[in-house]
């Protein structure tokens, strides 16, 4: 077997008759982290959402093309939707508490995967918080409403109800839009340290942050994957022109 | 000619404020108006004897039964059929024409008077179905008359709960179904309880739709075939045969501080609920 985590094959991806995706092939490798940059419209989004199949949700979806898990294709009438998005997380753009305790919310999909025994899902909490760098700050206040973190604060408390869900794959996206720079700063520690025990993609407006983080690289443009490399040389000797002018700040 | 800002924001103003006043001054001098001709006929005797004499003199205790079972089993079954309904049309199908016809259907039969409602109930209930003149006819077709303004006050309540909400829960793993019951329902319950309690109130006033399925016997009802009577009933028979003016001003004093006592138990449940969930 490969060494990558998913494989994408020719996917492509249709709302109603517009293709926002085209074509797109991409091997993401175990325990990296995989920054996806590109401008808005260009597609991002989209690809995450077809990695954990949230984008069944909007009506009038059509999907073309494979996506492989571990070799398993997640679109197989058969495969296990619920399942999958256990073992593929997802951290949103904007964060969204669910309107419970902090507690609640991280142990949320524990819960739902049939974990009941306190001290267990304890356990999952305080780690989970931990390694989300948030456990210092919700320790003494775990059971008041998760409303009332601060933006910063809450983010990192939906990285970690993903992580709590032990899951293998975690999709961020742009996780980091609204917050401030040590915020960002702590939600990016985070993810280097999580890389070691999970895949991780993260979709980034921030070309910084791609370059700070990102172990690989695939630039998006107009629902097209542009380039795809190791960081270092789509930052510094990108094959293409798009990316040259994108990562120079050219445009987007 | 048009007026300098200055003046149209007083004439908006006073305008409104005409309104709103007139508004409450109407709904005031009602209730005070009841309760003054009829809290003088209060008291325990009145509320926990039998009438005698048809209502001319006595209490009003099988009534006061009656206005509580009825609109309690017309509630208990319009409330699963109509939250479970809201939660279909919005959880579970998407917008399609034939959702779009539901929907219609509901808002016309939330508009028919509720006297049709009682033929309905009177025909297939009590003549075709044989239950005759019972709680039962009657809780069933208060059940039917207010399962249109549950349905769509449960639905606009679903609906107003975020969307993203349903995102985050079905990323962490959560099939429609927990969706609906950890996330959808919780956060839509204050719209829901607003619709139930608008359907309790309207089972408790309803009289049309009552006198011809559930009756106006005066006994104390000893199953869900027998008859009853309601306060309203009660209310609209003393009050049109010239049995007594005092006792049916008493009723209508009663049935005005139950539908508050209804209202303020509901929102001091809502509170609590709403409280416990955002500490």
């Amino acid at each position: 077997m490969s060494d990558a985590k998913i494989i994408v094959r020719r996917l492509s991806v249709f709302f109603g008759p517009v293709q926002s995706l085209r074509w797109v092939s991409l091997e993401v490798p175990r325990n990296r982290i995989l920054g996806i940059i590109g401008p808005s419209g260009s597609g991002k989004t989209t690809f995450l959402r077809t990695l954990n199949r949230l984008n069944d949700l909007t009506p009038s979806t059509h999907i073309e093309g494979e996506v492989l898990l571990d070799g398993e294709d997640i679109y197989h009438p058969n495969y296990d939707v619920v399942r999958l998005r256990k073992r593929v997380g997802m951290v949103f753009a904007l964060p969204v508490p669910l309107p419970m305790s902090i507690y609640d919310n991280v142990a949320y999909g524990p819960r739902l995967s049939g974990v009941r025994a306190r001290e267990r899902l304890d356990e999952l909490v305080e780690r989970s918080l931990k390694a989300a760098f948030l456990w210092d700050e919700a320790k003494d206040r775990l059971h008041t409403s998760a409303l009332r973190l601060s933006g910063g604060q809450q983010q990192r408390l939906c990285l970690a109800r993903t992580l709590a869900m032990e899951p293998e794959v975690i999709l961020l996206d742009e996780p980091c839009s609204g917050l401030d720079p040590i915020s960002t700063a702590k939600i990016e520690e985070a993810l280097t340290a999580l890389k070691t025990r999970y895949t991780i993609i993260l979709v980034t407006n921030n070309t910084k942050q791609a370059a700070r983080v990102a172990d690989d690289a695939a630039f998006f443009l107009m629902g097209e994957l542009i380039e795809f490399g190791p960081t270092g040389q789509i930052f510094t000797v990108p094959r293409d022109p798009r990316t040259n002018d994108y990562v120079t700040g050219r445009f987007g | 000619m048009r007026l300098p800002p200055k003046y149209t924001q007083m004439t908006a103003v006073a305008v409104l404020a005409g309104a709103t006043l007139v508004t409450l001054a109407a709904l005031f001098f009602i209730i005070v108006f009841v309760l003054h001709k009829g809290l003088p006929v209060v008291s325990w005797r009145f509320l926990f004897t039998n009438p005698q004499e048809m209502g001319r003199a006595g209490g009003i205790f099988p009534t006061l039964v009656g206005s509580v079972l009825l609109p309690l089993l017309g509630i208990a079954i319009a409330m699963p059929l109509g939250v479970g309904t809201a939660v279909y049309l919005t959880e579970y199908t998407r917008e399609t024409k034939v959702t779009q016809v539901i929907r219609f259907g509901t808002d016309c039969l939330a508009g028919i008077p509720s006297i049709i409602f009682g033929l309905f109930g009177f025909i297939f209930f009590v003549v075709i179905l044989r239950m005759g003149w019972s709680l039962l006819s009657g809780g069933l077709t208060l059940a039917i008359m207010i399962l249109p303004t549950i349905i769509r006050t449960s639905e606009e309540a679903i609906r107003a709960v975020p969307y993203a909400y349903r995102e985050v829960s079905f990323s962490l793993g959560a099939t429609r179904w927990e969706t609906v019951v950890k996330v959808v329902l919780p956060n839509a319950l204050p719209g829901i309880v607003t619709g139930l309690m608008l359907g309790i109130g309207r089972c408790i006033s309803e009289t049309a739709a009552v006198i011809f399925t559930a009756g106006s016997s005066l006994r104390l009802p000893q199953s869900a075939f027998d008859s009853v009577r309601t306060m309203a009933v009660h209310f609209y028979i003393l009050a049109r045969e010239g049995l007594s003016n005092e006792n049916a001003y008493g009723t209508a004093a009663v049935l005005i501080l139950a539908v508050l006592l209804v209202n303020l138990t509901a929102y001091w449940l809502m509170h609590r609920f709403i409280a416990r969930r955002t500490k």
